[in-house]
């Protein structure tokens, strides 16, 4: 893959550790704009990488560079990145609308533009009516939004955001996703870390695994799942004589198992090949006359992946 | 975003003159702070510390108003309080108060987690320990003259009208200014001092005691050693010499001319050693 370093956020050869405990080791990544997903089990590494994209903490070895800027020029680089990081703490006593156009302030913005852009933050994310409460008084939801708000109000190009669904109802959460996709749609480049895969399937254009500091796979979804290999891919086939199908699919060496499902009007196989597998599908609708409902791959997703690569349930 | 706010953010803070944003910067930085170090449930000591000098004294000055109808001697007075001043408002509610407002500029921050929405924002990390260090001294000024001046009224009111007489037209108003300057230099390079503390050290109190404790045996010092100290400097301003007893090791004091750009240039190197501690930071609140 090509990268302009002005375009994607690099990882060269990054380690971290925190005295003698790994926080992560040996990355190299290049993220390209669009919505990347960190995913991993609790301490795999998730929010030390984001920690070190933005300079909170400095790699013990290898370089960090997002869209060519270096953390240790904030005047520069913090202009073009936003982090909504998980601590879920905020200075005393200011409403919404204060916590947002104070830190704007702090940016060096005048006090129009301070309003104007803390308010269209808080509009973003559905804050408005609470604007002038306490944070103190918010709810674990309301406290979640106004601290992605901040991080979003200055408009950055690039936004790390650590578990940003946490706390929120399933509609605040389907809103947030939706503007996710909306902000990368507008070219950004968003690096969310989350624990809930299905969501993580939804919104990704790509993803990066995390086990024990190590990044055990990177990339696009399907493409990840393609290149395990060790895993067979597994496909439902809804159709009329799955006992037909199951006789003929062992005509190819990369099916490895077949099974007709309980109902008698499906079959799982599993192969090492999927396109192969679908082009002998074919010859076998044209030759038998199979009338197929439906193919569907049933492990063609993140939570697969996940189970594949690290194994245990859910990512924490 | 759209191009009339991308326009915005790419342009408007950067495209200024840096000394022009820093100093925005800081306004910013002042307002928040200042909210924090007067209003904040930290404020709550400091407001305790600086009522000490002011009750101390109001019971110093009924007393003094009884037997002024004996004896009415400002001279006694003005030692009176220059002990005390020395004593217990510069080298205990000064210093203890600079330490509590400024250790906690960073160090509260880190263990209230919020130090991270700075260190995520465009500003340089040297802005913001200028901004912080200016908070700190606008609230240690206030509070510490308030409680100087206050408790030099009101020592002085005990005196009936020949006190008033020598606090609004003799020497008084004089002596007045000079202590005022010295609580407000002793905010300045005590202040500083504590905030490196408070950028180096997780548990600050230690050094800080050991500091209390140099500064006290400052008048046992050689005169060499007795110039590592802000208390040395300061010491030399009064407007009523103060004995440091028998056991003290004489030193000429240091002239006001001397004495104050030297704290100041001592308060300006602390200031750039913070610069770089803070530059090396790293935020791991877990650890805290």
């Amino acid at each position: 893959m090509e990268h302009t370093a002005d375009h994607t956020i690099v990882f060269e050869d990054v380690s971290k550790f925190y005295g003698e405990i790994l926080g992560v080791n040996r990355v190299t990544l290049a993220i390209e704009p669009g919505i990347t997903s960190l995913v991993g089990p609790n301490g795999s590494g998730k929010t030390t990488l984001m920690n070190l994209m933005t300079g909170l903490i400095r790699p013990t070895r290898g370089r960090v560079n997002v869209l060519g800027l270096r953390a240790d020029h904030p005047e520069i680089f913090f202009r073009k990145v936003g982090y909504c990081s998980q601590f879920d703490s905020f200075p005393r006593a200011l409403t919404g609308f204060q916590f947002i156009n104070s830190y704007l302030r702090v940016h060096g913005r005048s006090k129009q533009e301070a309003q104007d852009f803390a308010w269209k933050a808080l509009h973003r994310v559905d804050l408005l009516d609470a604007a002038h409460l306490k944070i103190g008084a918010y709810s674990k939801g309301m406290r979640q939004r106004v601290r992605l708000a901040q991080s979003i109000a200055h408009e950055p190009s690039v936004m790390i955001l650590d578990e940003p669904l946490n706390g929120l109802d399933p509609m605040a959460r389907a809103e947030t996703i939706r503007l996710f996709r909306q902000l990368a749609g507008e070219g950004l480049h968003l690096i969310i870390s989350s624990h809930i895969l299905h969501e993580v399937d939804m919104m990704s254009d790509q993803v990066i695994l995390l086990n024990n500091g190590y990044v055990v796979a990177e990339g696009e979804i399907h493409g990840v799942r393609d290149e395990m290999e060790e895993h067979p891919m597994q496909i439902l086939i809804r159709c009329d004589r799955p006992g037909l199908l199951a006789a003929r699919v062992f005509e190819q060496d990369s099916v490895v198992e077949a099974k007709i499902h309980k109902d008698r009007h499906g079959l799982f196989i599993k192969t090492r090949d999927a396109d192969a597998f679908y082009l002998l599908l074919n010859r076998i609708v044209v030759d038998d006359g199979l009338t197929v409902e439906s193919v569907a791959p049933v492990d063609d997703d993140i939570s697969a992946v996940y189970q594949y690569l690290i194994g245990g349930g859910e990512a924490a | 975003m759209s191009a009339s706010t991308e326009a915005i953010a790419d342009s408007k803070p950067t495209s200024r003159p840096p000394w022009s944003l820093w100093a925005s910067q800081i306004a910013a930085i002042l307002r928040l702070e200042i909210r924090k170090n007067f209003i904040g449930k930290r404020a709550v000591l400091m407001y305790m510390m600086a009522a000490v000098p002011i009750l101390l004294m109001a019971g110093l000055s009924a007393e003094i108003s009884w037997q002024q109808s004996r004896n009415n001697n400002i001279g006694e007075v003005n030692v009176i309080f220059a002990n005390l001043y020395e004593g217990l408002i510069l080298r205990t509610i000064v210093f203890f108060g600079c330490a509590w407002i400024f250790m906690n500029l960073f160090r509260g921050e880190v263990v209230d987690r919020s130090l991270h929405y700075y260190f995520l924002s465009p500003v340089r990390r040297e802005v913001l320990v200028v901004g912080k260090y200016l908070s700190g001294l606008i609230a240690s000024v206030v509070l510490f003259t308030i409680s100087t001046a206050g408790s030099l009224l009101l020592l002085y009111i005990g005196l009936g009208s020949s006190g008033g007489n020598y606090f609004f037209d003799g020497a008084g108003k004089s002596q007045a200014m000079s202590y005022l300057g010295i609580t407000i230099l002793a905010c300045i390079g005590y202040g500083a001092v504590f905030m490196l503390i408070g950028l180096f050290f997780r548990n600050p109190i230690i050094p800080a005691l050991l500091i209390y404790g140099w500064e006290w045996i400052n008048f046992l010092l050689p005169p060499v050693l007795k110039k590592i100290s802000v208390i040395h400097y300061l010491h030399s301003l009064a407007p009523v010499p103060v004995p440091e007893g028998p056991f003290a090791m004489i030193a000429e004091p240091t002239p006001a001319y001397l004495s104050i750009p030297g704290l100041l240039l001592m308060t300006a190197v602390v200031l750039v050693l913070a610069s770089f501690q803070i530059r090396r930071m790293e935020i791991k609140y877990g650890g805290e």
